[in-house]
């Protein structure tokens, strides 16, 4: 909402400083957006007569020009060419401020001094043009040394442009952002307009409302005497100066009403409109209407919003005819015309959801539809039509009101609210009288009846947004910290026993984070949304979780995998040469409900009312391996990193099909061996995949992959921590040995391992640390090679001792086909 | 006419053979221009037709192109087998037990890693408020209308809703599934849960990842990270809520930052304010930053709306409490003074490593 101060300035007393009212402004949630001066700068110029023009020698872009500015010849020198001797031209003084601070002061060009500036029309802050000066000769009283403010009739101006919050249905207008300041500064909020008797009988207009649900009122005025023509200058103006183009003296007039009092009106030509008679009901389903602006609507039909039930509410003739959109754009039909002489003015209220349904619907939006859908005054009728009248008379001194006629819906109740200091002072945590209260709220226009520490409170009708009860309280007690102002309130910082803290989950995943750091891994942050090729590299059979509006397709299905994202940035940064770089990623992956056998489950739908199947959503950490020399292999060797910091008792690395997107022959799971669950793969990229995506250089690489299921991870029925107590290694020395071991191919060396550990007491830890194939070894076969550490906590083991241990060893390696090589 | 019917089947015949002869995709490649290129018998029928009278012309092309098309069709089939042959072929040579892999011989390379600026960020921030008394609390980025929306007290076609430009999914009713606005759902999840369970009072910190359809530019993105506090307590005022936000300023941003509130509008709180810094750049000297008034907008907060309450089931009468909600990665931003935000997830390595 664009404000001229002047406008303001009407109705209450401004700070004087610009920065103290902006300040305040802010401070009554009144957001300040913009400030705008015009004609800053205006103040100071005159009208000048060129009277000589003289070239100056060595230079071919300025002249020497003697102008009379009023007071005797005045030497300036201009690089202007647009004029001729006796042309009046604007004029900066010595001593003028042009807009942007600009100070004219005398200056020596080419050795000859310039005694002040002939201007453009850009350097007065009066439009664009600065293709040359501005030549004033068409301006009725133009003589030298007029004041410009005088001859354009221009007074220097301030516009603050406010952004009211959605609460304020108040702050759409002049009066409404007036009354608000008066109240905070506790000056008075004076309006002198006043509302006009009407007339006692209807002339020839009437009013119907057949959908009582959708307007709560319609007032027609008849008013007579009238002639089209442009506004004032000063209403025209203010229109433009507040964003609104002017049209004609009557729509000016409507528009006018409109910013000053918040109440859109709507101007009809009487004798377009079948039988005087306006009325409102709901638009068929079908029905059309040509706007204003030329469109044709077609009304009464849902959109796809949720909720959206198709109701348009329209004005009709005397015919049922549509001949407009209630509150959102008038017909094109009843437009008010050069020939115009009588008009109907209706003014009404509109149900406010109606209105924000029907413009979002048909994305038609304008300053009526805007005040309608927040909610008008209904209880201001009059004064709008009476100073809809006074503006009208400015250019047409014979109009007169000669009919009235209205017709009732159902209007919002007010609520009544009862607010005592405790109510207040639990809320805000800061005392106010009610007297206080009660003082700031009536500024407003609340009605307000004290009672002690309690107060009824009347909410008016500018403030539809206040609601009853609980909730309006909350409402009335915003209003009056708002206006005592928020900076005056309390501070307490509040103490409470319940400690804070992370969840294990939390603190686990700052352990991850903390080890792929340490391993020398970058932190990337790809797109949750992907796009359908992208999908099909690592889950073709999917049904996508699809945007329904999404902003390009390229992300309009949310991820089931970071794959993609993670080698797409991986490619890129090769590409720019940064191809040494491991990217992980920890975020958010989700699988559609329809391929999921146990969707979640959450209320949805108006009122929370449908129980619906929604996506699962999982944490992953993916990590695409790509410097040098990485593969499945390093892959592999980081899991085992980040195995030990998570503290996992039992995970074997078996292979398993691999899934699309992942190398077929060098994929494995991470099973948890005690389980049998599976949390996480480790591999390389399918070939074929980097290929597609990395440029020839980086097209043969291969690029690691580790993938965890953080969400399966902190199943704690499925994955086996390592015991949190821990044996305290032996003082005694350790008996140590190799056992390398020829196995079958297919028999894992972790299951062997795992064998080897449990098959004595005295084992303290086996390790592998070679694996061997070919040479002399049978097919299908190959040696691991364990490095095996015995000990007891009491004593140093005897040589026989270890001897058993190790047939013991031994014969748990043979139950799986592993003998000693 | 028959003669050009014989010449087409013997061509096909002949190319079929020689097409399933092939055991590799080079050899395939080889034959081509026999079968299909220049030196094809169909080609040169193809081009022998201009001698023919219309007619014949016509029904001899047809005969041509189904002969042409069949090869092709038998060349293609061929191809793709031969390579998925070759490429399972070369898998095979390729294959890995990565159960063999023994860790210990591996020898990763040495250089600092990054953690993304947003989780370094996350972390701070979370720390702060833990040291506070906050427990950290997270919920799911898919939500329906009901928990982002109608339990925040916004009604469908409620205008409000427009504040929200919403990334809607294809799935129930239109418009009931979304990718979250804002953390303020969790909040749902969070009162939900509390009095399910009976463990109320609340006093959390939400961070996640969020939603809006904007299209991205240097103060934007789509996709970014909020954190969100809620507090749900006995006696719990307007004043604590002014508290926290000091005090949580001046332990993020240094003693010398002060925050401040103005009446703001959000459905969900009641009374809603914008709570605002001394602008980090100037120190509240007034800077282009914080367009020379010395402040900057940081967040929105309140208390709780008493219709939220109603939602969640949550006794107004016994139970107060205020939340309040700001973007992580414009405190990153601040932070780093990171001048176009689109460099978050543009993952260059050179950014990402500036976090080592």
């Amino acid at each position: 909402m664009r404000v001229p101060l002047s406008w303001l300035s009407e109705f209450v007393a401004l700070p004087e400083s610009l920065d103290d009212l902006t300040g305040l402004l802010d401070d009554l949630g009144l957001v300040v957006e913009g400030i705008e001066h015009v004609g800053e700068g205006l103040a100071d110029g005159v009208v000048a007569r060129v009277d000589e023009i003289h070239a100056i020698e060595g230079a071919d872009r300025i002249r020497r020009v003697i102008v009379d500015a009023g007071s005797g010849p005045l030497q300036i020198v201009c690089g202007a060419m647009n004029f001729v001797e006796g042309n009046f031209v604007p004029l900066a003084p010595v001593g003028a401020v042009l807009p942007g601070d600009f100070a004219i002061a005398e200056r020596k060009m080419k050795g000859v001094t310039s005694f002040g500036m002939l201007c453009s029309g850009r350097e007065l802050g009066l439009g664009d043009d600065h293709a040359g000066l501005m030549i004033l000769d068409d301006h009725a009283g133009v003589a030298p040394g007029v004041a410009l403010t005088a001859l354009l009739g221009i007074e220097p101006e301030v516009i603050v442009d406010i952004s009211p919050e959605g609460n304020r249905p108040d702050a759409w207008s002049v009066v409404g952002i007036a009354r608000d300041i008066a109240t905070r500064r506790g000056v008075p909020f004076t309006d002198s307009a006043i509302a006009l008797p009407r007339p006692s009988g209807s002339g020839s207009v009437v009013a119907s409302i057949s959908s009582p649900d959708l307007c709560g009122a319609l007032h027609v005025y008849e008013i007579d005497g009238v002639t089209v023509g442009d506004s004032s200058p000063m209403i025209a103006r203010r229109l433009e100066q507040a964003g609104m183009r002017p049209v004609n003296n009557i729509v000016d007039a409507s528009n006018y009403v409109m910013l000053e009092r918040g109440q859109p009106t709507h101007p009809y030509d009487a004798t377009r409109v079948a039988g005087h008679h306006l009325g409102v009901r709901a638009a068929r389903s079908g029905e059309t209407l040509v706007t204003l602006d030329g469109a044709t609507r077609t009304l009464g039909t849902p959109g796809r919003g949720l909720g959206d039930t198709g109701v348009d509410c329209v004005i009709v003739d005397g015919n049922d005819t549509v001949i407009g959109l209630a509150g959102v754009m008038g017909g094109a039909s009843s437009e008010i015309e050069e020939s115009t002489s009588k008009v109907m003015l209706e003014i009404a209220f509109f149900d406010p959801m109606t209105i924000a349904r029907t413009s979002k619907r048909l994305g038609l939006r304008s300053e009526a539809s805007h005040r309608f859908e927040r909610g008008v005054d209904f209880t201001q009728s009059e004064i709008v039509a009476s100073r809809f009248v006074e503006i009208l008379r400015m250019t047409c001194p014979n109009a007169s009101v000669t009919g009235y006629a209205n017709a009732q819906g159902a209007l919002p109740e007010l609520p009544r609210i009862t607010v005592s200091e405790s109510d207040i002072s639990r809320l805000l945590g800061t005392s106010i009288t009610v007297e206080e209260a009660a003082r700031l709220l009536r500024g407003i226009g609340f009605g307000v009846a004290v009672d002690g520490v309690s107060m009824t409170v009347d909410a008016p009708a500018s403030r539809l947004d206040v609601r009853p009860g609980a909730a309006g309280r909350a409402d009335v007690i915003e209003e009056i910290a708002r206006l005592y102002s928020y900076r005056r309130l309390e501070r307490r910082t509040p103490l409470w026993p319940q400690p804070g803290g992370l969840s294990p989950v939390q603190q686990e995943r700052r352990i991850i984070r903390d080890a792929a750091v340490g391993l020398g891994w970058s932190e990337a942050w790809t797109a949750s949304l992907i796009s359908d090729e992208d999908l099909a590299v690592t889950d073709p059979t999917a049904t996508p979780i699809r945007v329904t509006n999404p902003l390009a397709s390229e992300e309009s299905i949310f991820r089931t995998s970071m794959l993609v994202g993670l080698v797409k940035s991986w490619a890129r940064n090769a590409e720019r040469g940064f191809s040494e770089t491991t990217l992980f990623e920890i975020g958010g992956v989700a699988t559609h409900p329809d391929n999921s056998t146990s969707p979640r489950r959450a209320r949805g739908g108006v009122g929370g009312s449908i129980e619906m199947n929604l996506p699962v959503e999982r944490e992953v950490l993916t990590v695409v391996l790509g410097r040098i020399d990485d593969d499945a292999t390093t892959a592999v060797a980081s899991w085992s990193v980040l195995a030990d910091r998570l503290g996992l008792a039992d995970v074997a690395v078996v292979s398993a099909e691999a899934p699309h997107g992942w190398h077929p022959t060098r994929h494995a799971v991470l099973r948890d061996v005690r389980t049998g669950h599976d949390f996480g793969r480790v591999g390389e990229i399918d070939p074929s995949v980097v290929r597609h995506i990395a440029i020839s250089q980086f097209a043969e690489r291969r690029l690691g992959i580790l993938e965890i299921d953080l969400t399966a991870l902190r199943d704690h029925e499925s994955v086996t921590r390592r015991d949190v107590r821990v044996p305290v290694p032996s003082r005694f020395p350790a008996a140590t040995f190799d056992l390398a071991l020829v196995t079958p191919k297919n028999v894992r060396a972790h299951d062997v391992r795992r064998a080897l550990t449990g098959a004595h007491p005295l084992v303290e830890s086996v390790t592998l640390f070679d694996v061997f194939r070919g040479g002399s070894l049978p097919e299908n076969t190959r040696s691991v090679t364990f490095a095996v550490r015995l000990s007891a906590p009491d004593r140093t083991l005897s040589e026989s001792e270890v001897a058993d241990a190790r047939a013991a060893l031994l014969a748990a390696a043979g139950e799986l086909s592993a003998t000693l090589r | 006419m028959s003669s050009l019917e014989e010449t087409l089947r013997h061509a096909v015949s002949a190319a079929s053979e020689a097409i399933v002869a092939t055991a590799t995709v080079a050899d395939l490649l080889a034959i081509e221009p026999e079968v299909l290129g220049k030196r094809a018998p169909v080609v040169a029928a193809q081009k022998s037709l201009g001698s023919l009278e219309p007619d014949e012309r016509r029904v001899a092309g047809a005969l041509v192109q189904e002969s042409r098309r069949a090869i092709e069709e038998l060349y293609t089939a061929k191809k793709t087998e031969l390579e998925e042959l070759e490429r399972q072929a070369r898998c095979a040579a390729d294959a890995l037990d990565l159960g063999d892999v023994v860790p210990q011989s591996v020898r990763l390379p040495i250089q600092a890693g990054s953690p993304g600026v947003v989780a370094i960020t996350q972390r701070t921030l979370e720390d702060v408020f833990v040291g506070m008394g906050f427990v950290v609390a997270e919920g799911p980025e898919i939500e329906t209308d009901w928990y982002n929306f109608e339990a925040l007290n916004i009604p469908p076609a409620h205008p409000a809703r427009g504040m929200w430009d919403t990334f809607y999914l294809d799935l129930g009713e239109p418009e009931t599934v979304l990718l979250r606005t804002h953390t303020s759902p969790t909040q749902i999840h969070l009162m939900e849960k509390a009095v399910r369970d009976g463990s109320l009072p609340i006093h959390a910190v939400m961070p996640g990842r969020c939603f809006r359809r904007d299209t991205p530019d240097a103060r934007h993105l789509a996709a970014f990270h909020q954190i969100e506090g809620l507090v749900v307590d006995e006696g719990i005022t307007f004043a604590d809520l002014a508290g926290v936000i000091e005090t949580f300023t001046q332990a993020y941003f240094g003693p010398d930052i002060q925050s401040r509130l103005r009446p703001a509008y959000f459905p969900f709180t009641e009374p809603s304010a914008e709570f605002e810094i001394t602008c980090t750049i100037c120190r509240g000297d007034g800077c282009r930053t914080c367009s020379h008034t010395g402040w900057i907008e940081l967040g929105g907060c309140g208390m709780v709306d008493p219709a939220v309450f109603a939602a969640v089931g949550i006794d107004a009468d016994r139970y107060s409490g205020f939340a309040f909600g700001f973007g992580i990665d414009r405190c990153a931003q601040m932070r780093h003074g990171i001048a176009d935000m689109r460099a978050l997830n543009d993952n260059d390595v050179r950014f990402l490593r500036s976090f080592s």
